[in-house]
């Protein structure tokens, strides 16, 4: 099936539009301190990616990529909420982050370097192959790994945490969409399924953690180190 | 067909230790790992005779690496299996919550069994992230705060890390694309690596090698390793431990025929720096631990890093080394873990500043500490001092002199580190704290009689068939 010749010029433009917001979209989720909007910024930017997808789909008259979209569309905004309600309490989407690691404006420039040191490694990547890697989807889906790492290493809460988790999966797909085209969609739906195993087991993770020690702010725990300070450790059975 | 038994055996002792009744779970469980292992060895008996087993072709096959790695697993899943069995009923553990353990269990020894007989990366991507997902409510089941804390760290940095690899692969794909190879497989990357854009292979095998090095735990990524080998139950951790870690680095493994066939790729420069910088870490660790499970842990850490510093040599017997240190490792480290577990029931504490004299409070737990501490620690006549020995010879008749060097210091520093620590927990005068022995459960008896058995004959005579077997696993790490 050939996209019709009257949109093809667009495609590239609004293309780059889609990276832009998702690379946007990954800059608020490092960012926003309350736990509910961090979700919504992640739904917003698994929109992004099926429509970067099928705006790829469009261009190279793929099937398959429209498949991706259509399984993003379908196992994130839906899905995911859906088993994030059954599984964690409901009191971790009020949390805010009022102290977070680095204040924002720190934080903004580290993500900052990350985005421009992803873009000098995507583009090494593009001149070192003859492959079309052309357009912004490699840089900007590495951009995507990497703030989603640099999101781990700072959220304390444990719903930004799992959406930072899950973030860095989105960028990995947003360059895969480009770099592994080919791939067989049904690789594509079990790495999508296993998104959703993801998201269950942590969510119960969530919930032990909150009946057991009644925080969600799981980055705090830090019993387990090699020195303790004089402080004798609560024996495995009593 | 063997191949598409012994993946499904797990699942359906999965769904079977669902029922309700009581003491059903572990029978199960326990028969179909017997089955697994049975048909594991029938699997690496016809792959040494007959060469690479074929099921379906491009998606699942298994050759002499593959089937290697699927016989530790299911001998370490049968040996788990039956310590559970007494290990969890000496805990009082609610039936319900046992039901789970044993579910989770089937379904861990799936995922790990998935990861050799599977040939597409991707797929085997999925399978390693579920070996994650499906062991994280076993490191989690004791319910304590430690315990959460640990499985909350290992599913957070082992699937920051699945992330990174997966981008990895993709870039791998891409690499394969562009050399014109049209057939995703570990066979097929290898055949097309020549004309891969170097720079693709040499980014796609960074990302794999750092993303899923988090999860073997080499260093720097290390850190989650001792929390989450330490706090699960005994029988899981012998598994983490003992074979999960080498499942994983074997997914790493595969890509160096690929690099190999690249000219200018350096995969052994990258296996040396990480493996000696584990290596050497973590023997200087085992020097301050204070809990004689997080001990284990590390050296767990140490024989990665020996592993990985083998391969990265780069000779057909030092290859030969690696995958002989594999075996054995898998072998004395599930040991280690039972016998950890044996002292944790007679003592009640993990701590090793409050044991002393174990061998009087517990005579069968402390001389099992005793024997895991000397046989992990590489001491003759076990298994590992084999195998290190043969790493060793091998990295002197290549030239290596530096990175030998190394290796030898280092592991004596590690053979201190644990014989220092076992020794003051063996020996000397009992704390009156202490706690009056308990009597350990028949089957855990047998399992650490049966491994230690093995570890000492291991020692002592390599059978043939099993010489056959690592021959053609390392034939399967050169191009």
């Amino acid at each position: 099936m050939d996209a019709p010749h009257a949109i093809l010029p667009f495609l590239d433009p609004l293309n780059t539009l889609a990276g832009g917001l998702f690379l946007l979209a990954a800059f608020g989720i490092a960012m926003t301190r309350q736990a509910k909007g961090c979700l919504n910024l992640f739904i917003a930017q698994s929109l992004l990616l099926a429509v970067s997808a099928l705006l790829l789909g469009l261009k190279y008259a793929s099937w398959h990529l429209y498949g991706v979209a259509l399984v993003n569309v379908i196992a994130k905004p839906v899905l995911i909420p859906w088993i994030l309600r059954r599984t964690v309490p409901g009191e971790v989407y009020t949390r805010r982050e009022i102290e977070q690691v680095l204040n924002i404006p720190i934080s903004l420039l580290i993500a900052l370097s990350l985005a421009i040191l992803a873009f000098f490694l995507g583009g090494l990547l593009q001149e070192g192959t003859a492959l079309e890697l052309h357009g912004s989807n490699v840089p900007i889906g590495i951009a995507g790994v990497f703030i989603g790492a640099y999101t781990l290493t700072v959220r304390r809460e444990a719903l930004p945490l799992l959406i930072g988790l899950l973030a860095m999966e989105n960028g990995a797909f947003f360059a895969g969409i480009v770099l592994a085209r080919k791939m067989p969609l049904l690789v594509e739906l079990a790495i999508c399924t296993d998104g959703l195993i993801v998201v269950f087991i942590t969510g119960v993770l969530i919930r032990a953690v909150h009946r057991r020690i009644g925080t969600t702010g799981v980055g705090t725990l830090s019993e387990l180190k090699e020195h303790l300070p004089g402080r004798p450790r609560e024996e495995a059975r009593q | 067909m063997n191949v598409i038994v012994l993946l499904g055996l797990p699942l359906a002792a999965a769904a079977l230790s669902c029922l309700p009744w009581r003491r059903f779970a572990p029978a199960v469980t326990i028969a179909s790992c017997l089955a697994v292992l049975a048909d594991s060895v029938d699997i690496a008996r016809r792959v040494v005779g007959s060469g690479p087993a074929v099921v379906a072709p491009n998606w699942i096959v298994v050759d002499g690496l593959s089937a290697l790695v699927l016989l530790l697993i299911a001998f370490v899943g049968v040996t788990a299996a039956f310590f559970s069995w007494g290990y969890m009923s000496a805990e009082a553990h609610a039936p319900k919550r046992l039901r789970l353990y044993y579910v989770n269990y089937n379904l861990f020894i799936f995922s790990m069994l998935a990861i050799p007989v599977l040939v597409e990366p991707t797929l085997v991507w999925i399978v390693v992230e579920l070996t994650t997902l499906c062991s994280a409510l076993l490191v989690c089941f004791e319910d304590t705060r430690e315990a959460l804390e640990a499985a909350w760290k290992y599913v957070v940095l082992s699937l920051m890390g699945a992330a990174v690899a997966l981008l990895g692969f993709l870039i791998l794909f891409a690499a394969m694309q562009a050399a014109g190879g049209e057939i995703y497989t570990w066979a097929g990357l290898t055949a097309s690596a020549s004309k891969m854009p170097l720079i693709l292979l040499q980014t796609a095998f960074l990302l794999i090698l750092v993303g899923l090095g988090t999860k073997v735990g080499l260093v720097p990524m290390h850190t989650w390793l001792p929390d989450a080998h330490s706090q699960a139950p005994s029988p899981v951790c012998a598994l983490l431990s003992g074979v999960e870690t080498t499942a994983v680095l074997y997914v790493i493994l595969r890509l160096f025929p690929v690099l190999k066939a690249a000219p200018g790729a350096h995969a052994e420069a990258w296996a040396t720096v990480f493996g000696l910088a584990s290596l050497g870490v973590a023997a200087f660790l085992l020097l301050q631990v204070r809990d004689y499970k997080r001990m284990f842990a590390f050296s767990t850490v140490e024989h990665m890093g020996i592993i990985l510093l083998a391969v990265g040599l780069g000779t057909s017997e030092a290859h030969y080394g690696a995958l002989y240190q594999a075996l054995t490792h898998a072998l004395a480290k599930s040991f280690c873990f039972f016998a950890a577990g044996a002292v944790l029931l007679a003592t009640g504490t993990r701590e090793i500043a409050s044991i002393r004299g174990l061998i009087r409070i517990s005579p069968i737990a402390g001389a099992g500490l005793l024997f895991g501490g000397l046989a992990i620690a590489g001491a003759p006549p076990f298994a590992v001092f084999l195998s290190e020995f043969s790493i060793f010879k091998a990295g002197l008749a290549g030239g290596h002199y530096l990175a030998t060097g190394s290796l030898v210091l280092f592991i004596a520093v590690g053979f201190i580190g644990v014989l220092f620590h076992v020794n003051r927990m063996v020996f000397g005068e009992i704390h009156a704290g202490n706690r009056p022995q308990l009597r350990l459960p028949a089957s855990c008896l047998a399992v650490l009689g049966i491994t230690a058995l093995l570890v000492t004959g291991l020692g002592l005579y390599l059978p043939e068939p099993l010489h056959q077997l690592l021959r053609l696993g390392a034939a399967a790490l050169e191009r």
